[in-house]
């Protein structure tokens, strides 16, 4: 292997003197200090004779001269069984594994456990012709169908010489051997590596997402749904609630697999995730939704190269699971954070910059990781999908920046998180006009949702927008005009947008039942609210309007809290029907 | 200075007014240096080139100043005897007291690993009700005030420090005046809490570069006390601004390329290692915690700024004071403030209806905002418009007032109180079963 001697540091890029051939994104190690800890650092730029390494850790005490040693592969993860329900840091160190309330500088592990037996069935027979990312065999990963794969770096076809009987085997154990096609037999064991910069496209074909993915809020599901294999973003201005919308769609959404990868983020926010998630009840099991989960930590003050590694190491694990014809969710928090690592080493590498000092191919790059994401028919005819939610944190709220502009373009899903929505306490602070998800407009969506709820549905969420839109017009010209400047019915309009505004868009996510809205319930609920919406109504003033719905509001609101159809909900529902009978026009 | 065994050099190739470089070899990176007795750091090597950051400036170093590298990155002695002392950026004394004995550590050490931290889970009362009611802090919280120059933030600081139930209390003043300085320096004494405090201080009289030291100074000692001691300490920071402004003078010394407002790339990821020191460590580790409250000053009110945005985004939370004209008063805005880690401790460590009770004012706070635009651009305003007016002044004047000093039952409380002397139960919009048991009839 290569070898190299340091030149030269400024932070964590160094430049490295080599006296072989080094490749692009290739990993190296560098000695540094008395105990010769060995750093990790990738290629990131070569120019004549000078290698630029990014080390993934504090370069202290580096000097000119330590050694260098590369190891002629690109950063990978390693993928078996044994990946759920265990937090990494971006380089895929078992951070549970690590010694120390402190992280040591150059402490790696094996992110898998070599010891644990697995029970395996074999799905392959001897003689099966098969490719990478060919099921061979099964394991049971906490109750989630493990498949045993060809390795995808595997290229063309090969045919099953031997397959072990189901047992107990352990991940490095040979499960099969495969033949190629000039006679080589090759073993395949339960584990494999695969880098992560490279999408993993062993599956037969992506077709456009169609089908709805649950999430149990209704300003998502109802006003803008987000499909599985379908990608979306959200941006807010700090303090808008991005946190909490996220954490309650992985807790809630229909997914068998779900990755975090808190890229960037508060490491407080991740401990509330580590702290949660092995307490939550998996709303779709009845186990603990940890079991299913795995997350990627590389909080806002762990080296930033790794950073960078994090989400790609998060989307690989996610490929390797939509391969197994799985469903995968997968929320970075944030993108704007890894965006900013690009630019940190954009910067040191005294790269010309682009707007705001990011890279110039910024918008390229964030465009091929969203790629990744979708809903694919694997080659054996499943399917399997890879949800991507990503947050971008844009700088004072402005978004006419680089990093959501290059998103906007690819993320089929926006929800707009709002600054004076969430000002006014009206959570979550999606705003339901400047949102949308292109999905609805999707004839595939559309048949798809008729057979899951109805065909008029699509038609009541289209309604239900253009009455919100016209209830924002009719607030400014109540704002311009006053209270008294406009007709009685301009209230009522207006009020209409509002029982809406609370009863469908606003949740409590903090409520034990109103945190979780099934389909059932929205459809429900949109159903109440329209017909609210459709009648009409007798007021004298305007006060008398805004004083009725008010009270609607408040009835609505009380069902929300209530369990669904229970007691109290029909109790309210009464109320309700009673307080509509005293001023509805009959039609 | 120099010891027999070390090498001096003496041919320095390049000054700025914040570096210096010359040809070194051996030199560790981060490595601290004396270049004709003033302290400096390595902050890039290329090949023998070694380029230093001199943290009093390069006013008067010539070309052929006695440079020696001292073999270890920037350090402090920790003991308990740090406790009640004032030092400068470098770790020295400044009250004219001995040197600190203890162990020597280095600053601007490695992180916590995140699956050894423990969920925030206490409350830090104030007894400021804006703070304590609508932002509860927390331990293990990092928080700043966002304000202008000309707020009382530092005064509010203090009294936040006295009141915090806390074994240590670390101040790291950058840039502050000599004036706010003593002021500190006062209010600890006078409250008779000297021992129970270390600060370490860059006055704006001296050189603006050193305050890069200061949040890590004050973090390792925090750290001591923290993880050693197993103490609940409070870090205050202030002023981060001027920490931020020195970061990008080194930066435009060393010809990197600037990003948003002349501010260094690396900005987020600078601020990010000093606030993410705040941490509650569990049991198993002692149970210390760090909890940092800092001061960004604005230019302007803009929050837009680079600093401030940066900042928004690693904080938890943020904390505005402003002037209420209604009531001649400075209150904590409690529309733009937050504390993000308050439903840890809201209605769990409080009172069950603290959550809905904060909601609940803030939003009949905000629609009484609403009445005043309308009143302001000369409309009418109706019975509730009135009604939510009354309650905001009074609500201002008993929450949200900064010399407000009660505990948060009380302040609950009074919110039902208000609630009840001015709007009906469907007007407030909080769950029934809370309703049914505390509005005051």
């Amino acid at each position: 292997m290569t070898q190299g001697k340091v030149k030269g540091i400024i932070a964590n890029l160094v430049t490295v003197a080599v006296d072989g051939p080094v490749s692009q994104n290739e990993i190296a190690y560098i000695s540094v200090g008395a105990n010769a800890t060995k750093l990790m650092a990738e290629v990131i730029k070569v120019t004549g004779e000078n290698v630029y390494v990014q080390v993934f850790e504090s370069t202290r005490g580096l000097k000119v001269g330590d050694n260098v040693e590369f190891t002629g592969h690109m950063l990978e993860v390693t993928l078996g069984p044994g990946l759920l329900s265990r937090n990494y840091d971006g380089l895929q160190n078992d951070l549970d594994k690590l010694t120390g309330v402190f992280l040591k500088r150059g402490e790696y592990n094996f992110p898998l456990d070599k010891e644990k037996l697995w029970k395996f069935e074999p799905i392959a027979k001897v003689g099966d012709q098969v490719e990478a990312a060919a099921w061979l065999g099964e394991v049971d990963e906490n109750h989630q169908p493990h498949k045993i794969m060809v390795p995808f770096v595997m290229e063309g076809t090969y045919t099953v010489k031997s397959i072990v009987a189901a047992g107990e085997y352990k991940i490095e154990d040979t499960i099969a051997v495969l033949t190629d096609q000039e006679g080589n037999d090759h073993n395949v064991t339960m584990v494999q590596k695969w880098p992560v910069k490279k999408a993993i496209l062993a599956y037969k074909s992506k077709p456009r997402p169609f089908k709805l993915l649950e999430t149990g809020v209704r300003t998502i599901d109802t006003a803008n749904p987000i499909c599985e294999g379908g990608t979306g973003f959200i941006p807010g201005p700090f303090g808008t609630g991005k946190t909490v919308l996220q954490h309650a769609i992985s807790k809630q959404a229909e997914a068998d697999i779900v990755i975090i990868a808190a890229c960037g983020e508060r490491a407080n926010e991740v401990v509330e995730t580590f702290t949660e998630f092995p307490e939550l009840d998996d709303p779709h099991t009845g186990r603990k939704l940890m079991e299913r989960t795995i997350i990627i930590a590389n909080t806002s003050n762990m080296p930033v190269a790794s950073r960078e590694a994090s989400v790609y190491t998060s989307m690989t694990i996610a490929e390797y699971y939509r391969s197994m014809g799985l469903r995968v969710l997968l929320m970075a928090d944030s993108t704007s954070r890894w965006a900013q690592a690009l630019r940190e080493m954009s910067n040191r590498m005294e790269e010309l910059p682009g707007q705001d000092a990011f890279p110039m191919d910024l918008s390229a790059i964030i465009g091929a990781f969203y790629a990744r994401a979708g809903y694919v028919y694997l080659n054996n005819g499943k399917t399997g999908s890879v949800t991507f939610l990503g947050t971008v944190s844009p700088a004072g709220g402005n978004l006419k920046e680089p990093v959501t502009e290059g998103t906007k373009k690819v993320a089929r899903c926006f929800y707009a998180l709002e600054q004076a929505r969430a000002d006014h306490k009206r959570y979550p602070a999606v705003n339901p006009i400047d949102s949308y998800s292109k999905y609805i407009e999707y004839p595939e969506f559309a048949e798809y949702i008729s057979g899951l709820i109805d065909d008029k549905w699509i038609g009541k969420v289209v309604e239900m927008k253009t009455y919100l839109q016209r209830g924002k017009e009719i607030q400014e010209q109540i704002n311009i005009l006053g209270d008294d400047g406009v007709p009685v019915d301009y209230h009522e309009e207006f009020w209409k947008s509002e029982v809406i505004d609370f009863v469908i868009l606003q949740q409590d996510a903090f409520d034990k039942i109103d945190a979780v809205c099934p389909l059932e319930r929205q459809r429900y609920m949109l159903d109440l609210v329209m017909g609210i919406c459709h009648s009409d109504y007798n007021f004298d003033n305007f006060l008398d309007v805004i004083d009725y719905f008010k009270r609607i509001i408040n009835l609505c609101k009380q069902m929300n809290y209530s369990e669904f159809h229970s007691e109290d909900f029909e109790n309210y529902q009464k109320k309700l029907n009673e307080l509509l009978a005293e001023k509805q026009i009959k039609a | 200075m120099a010891k027999a065994f070390q090498k001096i050099f003496t041919e320095i190739t390049a000054i700025t007014k914040a570096t210096c470089s010359l040809k070194a070899e051996g030199v560790g990176n981060d490595e601290l240096a004396t270049v004709n007795g003033k302290l400096a750091q390595v902050v890039k090597i290329m090949g023998d080139e070694v380029t230093l950051q001199v943290f009093q400036g390069t006013e008067g170093i010539p070309t052929n100043a006695e440079v020696v590298f001292l073999g270890k990155a920037p350090s402090l002695k920790v003991s308990d005897q740090l406790a009640g002392r004032f030092f400068n950026a470098y770790g020295d004394p400044i009250d004219g007291g001995p040197a600190v004995e203890g162990e020597e550590v280095e600053i601007g050490g490695p992180s916590v690993n995140p699956v050894r931290r423990k969920q925030p889970s206490e409350l830090i009362a104030t007894g400021i009700a804006g703070i304590d009611l609508n932002n509860t802090l927390v331990s293990g919280q990092k928080i700043p005030f966002f304000a202008d120059p000309d707020q009382p933030y530092n005064q509010v600081m203090a009294n936040v420090a006295l009141r915090a139930q806390v074994d240590k209390i670390i101040l790291g003043g950058m840039g502050l005046t000599n004036d706010d300085y003593l002021y500190f320096k006062n209010v600890f004494a006078n409250a008779g809490v000297l021992d129970r405090i270390v600060s370490f201080v860059n006055t704006t009289e001296n050189p603006a570069v050193e305050r890069l030291l200061i949040p890590d100074m004050a973090l390792a000692a925090a750290e001591y006390f923290a993880v050693q001691k197993h103490q609940k300490v409070l870090v205050l920071l202030t002023d981060m601004t001027l920490y931020a402004d020195a970061l990008a003078i080194v930066s435009n010394r060393m010809d990197q390329i600037p990003s948003k407002d002349s501010m260094p790339g690396s900005l987020y990821s600078d601020l990010a290692k000093i606030y993410e020191k705040a941490v509650q460590f569990p049991e198993e580790a002692g149970g210390g915690s760090i909890t940092i409250i800092a001061v960004t000053t604005l230019s302007g009110g803009d929050i837009t700024h680079a600093i401030p945005d940066n900042t928004g985004y690693i904080t938890e939370g943020q904390l505005y004071l402003r002037r209420d004209s209604d009531i001649g008063k400075v209150i904590v805005d409690p529309f733009r403030s937050l504390s993000r880690l308050k439903q840890l401790v809201a209605g769990k460590k409080t009172r069950e209806d603290h959550p809905q009770v904060m909601n609940a004012a803030v939003r009949l706070y905000a629609d009484a905002a609403n009445a005043k635009t309308k009143m302001e651009n000369g409309f009418d305003l109706t019975d509730y418009d009135n009604r939510c007016l009354d309650f905001a002044k009074e609500y201002s004047n008993r929450i949200l007032a900064i010399d407000v000093n009660i505990n948060t039952t009380e302040m609950l409380d009074i919110a039902w109180e208000l609630f009840a002397t001015y709007f009906k139960p469907e007007e407030v919009n909080i769950k029934q079963a809370l309703v049914d048991k505390y509005w005051k009839k």
